[in-house]
């Protein structure tokens, strides 16, 4: 069955036309990846009762053939990008091999299937796998001697920090053996001279905050998941969150990794340098690679001094070019004190007070923005922040706001933005976008996906970073709605292809968005990563089925 | 009634940060520490700007005892609503030793000069929690009181008030004019909004001394030690 798209389109040019011809020649590539169809079962759940499904009973023979009709993109296949692939021949667990868990991981080989299930599904509970062994190592030559051990017997390995990522990357597909780095949360090193801080990659990031804080540095990042995540999962993911406008991403601010290779090879970059040019820098292919190329054991990050003074206004916009102009009023009168700049819509604002009880903290205007001021001196702050807020105000860019300088108050500020997703989670299933895009188009898209899918989803909000151009589009309804999901994609990938945006700014691609690279990736630069990967991974059992697309898969 | 009403707030370490004993014991470290508004003294304005929304009442006036930064917790108080502050200024040794005595003596003596029906209060201050200011005002002025109100409502020259017990709620009727202390669950305390902060940087703020109010600040207590309560140990399962 054919199935019609939509195609958004921008006002004519040449370099539009260029761009137009570009999402063309794309969606012939993902045609040969699969088709798309009313669909009964779409997104990667899979239940134990899909191992019952017919197409997992045929034969061997049979399988194979599915999967070629699937890639060669014949009418009739009825499967999603974004659900998993076949299972990939690796060994199953045996007796033996969890004798040899037990002895070098005594008491810490977790089997009770009440205990391990827990970390077969994720935090969106969209996806849910079946592995039956959870191990928790306590050190890099315990985790050395795991990957070794599982490398030899051609056992597949799901690497596991606080479980928070919101595109399936984190849990198991099948039965891959859960690695966790849940207790090796030791704080290694901290250096208050340079603000570097060494510490093993389970700690999570709120306990590096609070250990930081009584030292007076903060650490460079900062998100909504900070309670549960894990260092070494933010850098696997090469996490973004509320203060990349000010401290800039991962990429910069680690200064050296610890990792286990796939082989179980213990590689130890774990410089504590911020200058060291002495070859290729080998840490950043491993940032954002998604437990894909080795698992991190350690991180070395540069941490910045505590600001002195921290602002938080909350304020109110009626259009979306208001809110633009109000950034750039914000970047000159605020420029080198702003430390975040969020906004959320007024849907957002909704699901916040109906589903957590948030009140308004100003009266109710289409967009809001979060703006955060990180200084060293409250009194010049105050005076840059008064500047900004009568300029904004006289200027009527702004329609109402509030500041807060008091811990309590910024917290309860900042809540309004750090908590929509949950309040999402409440509305309904979620289906979610991380989608990075020209700053000026960010609420386009928004506005022509809720044009585009009327009365087909319940709630329809955007919100984000817009100080970095990265727009988290959520879509909800009552249930899982396959039909819902027809009408979405890929018309929002192909939105933001054709404004070379990214299809995933900051969640990365995880199991859900694996198919979807060729959106924002060429794929040359898609072959090269699978050479990588073949090469750092020749059995491919770190992270199976996930982050590259199932086409390059050997 | 004259429908002035002084609400009195204090300038307190903020509750969300660690306290720390200086090295000396003779009290808790306060320089460059964050401070804010007393949380009940914060619903004791909400409470009379409620009061003159509802117009029951014309005009308040923000009081607070302390040295020049006491100012930046008027002007808080000022953009939420209320109309004008009133700084006494105490600093240094007297700042230290200030207490529930002195700084009722103070509000007593201000009533007066203002002409006050109403004088909303906090119930007490999160660093010392004394719970003793409204009710030694009261005495001074020989006013009636109403503390710990979780709920306040004028009816001609009276006030009907609940009141939070350990037994549950009292109901009381007092005469005006009338000392009122607030408790947590009287209200919410408003955000203040942008035209509002913008607004209330041209409120005035007048700074006068005790010694103009013919009150001495002299302590009659004096701190010995300050500790830090023992170590919690680690509890067994």
């Amino acid at each position: 069955m054919h199935c019609c798209w939509e195609l958004v389109l921008p006002p004519v040019s040449t370099v539009m036309a260029g761009l137009l011809k570009r999402a063309l020649r794309l969606r012939t590539a993902l045609r040969c990846l699969c088709d798309y169809n009313m669909l009964s079962r779409s997104t990667a759940t899979l239940s134990p009762v899909d191992f019952h499904s017919p197409f997992l009973t045929c034969s061997s023979e049979q399988v194979l053939a599915s999967t070629r009709k699937l890639h060669a993109g014949a009418d009739g296949s009825k499967v999603s990008p974004s659900a998993a692939p076949e299972r990939l021949p690796f060994c199953r667990v045996t007796e033996e091999d969890l004798a040899f868990f037990r002895k070098i991981l005594a008491g810490r080989t977790i089997v009770d299937p009440d205990l391990v299930e827990p970390s077969n599904v994720d935090w969106l509970k969209s996806v849910r796998g079946s592995s039956e062994v959870l191990l928790r190592p306590q050190t890099t030559e315990e985790v050395s001697q795991i990957l070794s051990y599982c490398n030899s017997r051609n056992l597949a390995v799901n690497p596991q920090g606080g479980n928070t990522g919101l595109v399936g990357g984190s849990v198991p597909v099948y039965d891959e053996i859960i690695l966790s780095t849940s207790l090796m949360n030791k704080i290694l090193n901290f250096d208050s001279i340079s603000g570097v801080l060494t510490c093993q990659a389970g700690c999570v990031l709120e306990n590096l905050s609070f250990y930081l804080e009584e030292r007076d540095y903060i650490m460079p990042l900062d998100l909504g998941a900070k309670g549960s995540c894990q260092i070494g999962g933010n850098v696997a993911t090469n996490a973004g969150g509320l203060r990349l406008l000010r401290y800039g991403s991962l990429h910069g601010t680690v200064l050296g990794l610890e990792l286990v290779l796939a082989d179980g090879q213990v590689l130890d970059c774990l410089s504590t340098l911020r200058k060291d040019n002495t070859g290729y820098d080998l840490k950043q292919l491993f940032i954002g690679s998604e437990g894909t190329l080795g698992v991190i054991t350690a991180v070395s990050i540069l941490c910045p001094r505590k600001p002195k003074s921290v602002n938080v206004v909350f304020l109110g916009c009626e259009t979306f070019e208001q809110l633009l102009k109000t950034f750039q009023l914000c970047k000159s009168m605020l420029g080198e004190i702003l430390s975040a700049f969020e906004f959320l819509d007024s849907e957002c604002m909704r699901l916040l007070n109906t589903h957590l009880k948030l009140p308004n903290p100003i009266s109710d205007c289409p967009f809001y923005i979060v703006i955060e001021t990180s200084g060293s001196d409250p009194t010049h702050d105050a005076q840059k922040l008064h500047n900004f807020l009568e300029e904004a105000m006289t200027s009527s860019l702004v329609s109402d706001g509030t500041v807060a300088t008091e811990e309590a108050k910024i917290k309860a500020l900042w809540s309004l933005r750090e908590r929509v997703t949950e309040a999402l989670t409440h509305d309904g299933f979620t289906y979610k976008y991380d989608i990075s895009l020209p700053v000026e188009r960010i609420y386009q898209l928004v506005t022509d996906m809720r044009k585009h899918l009327g009365n087909r989803a319940k709630s329809v909000v955007g919100y984000g970073h817009v100080g970095d151009g990265n727009l988290h589009l959520n879509v909800t309804s009552p249930s899982k709605d396959p039909a819902l999901l027809a009408a979405i994609e890929p018309f929002v990938y192909e939105w933001t292809a054709s404004c070379r945006g990214s299809i995933s700014a900051e969640h990365g691609l995880g199991l859900k968005k694996r198919n979807y690279i060729y959106y924002s990736k060429q794929s040359q630069a898609v072959a090269l990563m699978g050479n990588i990967k073949a090469m750092l991974d020749p059995k491919g059992i770190l992270n199976p089925y996930k982050t590259l697309p199932d086409n390059l898969k050997q | 009634m004259s429908g002035r009403v002084l609400v009195g707030v204090k300038r307190v370490i903020d509750y969300a940060v660690k306290i720390r004993v200086k090295p000396d014991n003779t009290g808790v470290v306060t320089d460059g520490v964050k401070h804010s508004m007393n949380p009940f003294c914060e619903i004791a304005v909400e409470e009379a700007v409620k009061l003159k929304e509802k117009k029951l009442i014309k005009e308040v006036v923000a009081v607070s005892c302390g040295p020049q930064q006491s100012q930046e917790t008027i002007r808080t108080a000022l953009a939420m609503g209320a109309d004008r502050g009133i700084h006494v200024d105490v600093s240094g040794k007297d700042y230290e030793n200030l207490g529930p005595l002195q700084v009722s003596k103070i509000l007593a003596a201000l009533a007066k000069q203002e002409d006050a029906q109403l004088i909303l209060l906090g119930k007490q201050a999160i660093d010392d929690d004394c719970n003793q200011t409204g009710q030694m005002t009261a005495a001074l002025l020989d006013w009636p009181q109403g503390t710990f109100a979780s709920e306040v409502s004028l009816e001609g020259d009276k006030i009907n008030l609940v009141r939070e017990i350990d037994g549950g709620l009292e109901h009381i009727k007092i005469n005006t004019p009338a000392v009122i202390t607030a408790d947590l669950r009287l209200n919410t305390p408003r955000y203040a909004t942008l035209p509002n902060i913008m607004k209330a940087k041209k409120k005035k703020i007048v700074t006068v001394k005790p010694a103009d109010l013919g009150v001495d600040v002299t302590s009659r207590l004096e701190v010995l030690k300050v500790e830090e309560p023992p170590q919690r140990q680690a509890g067994r399962v």
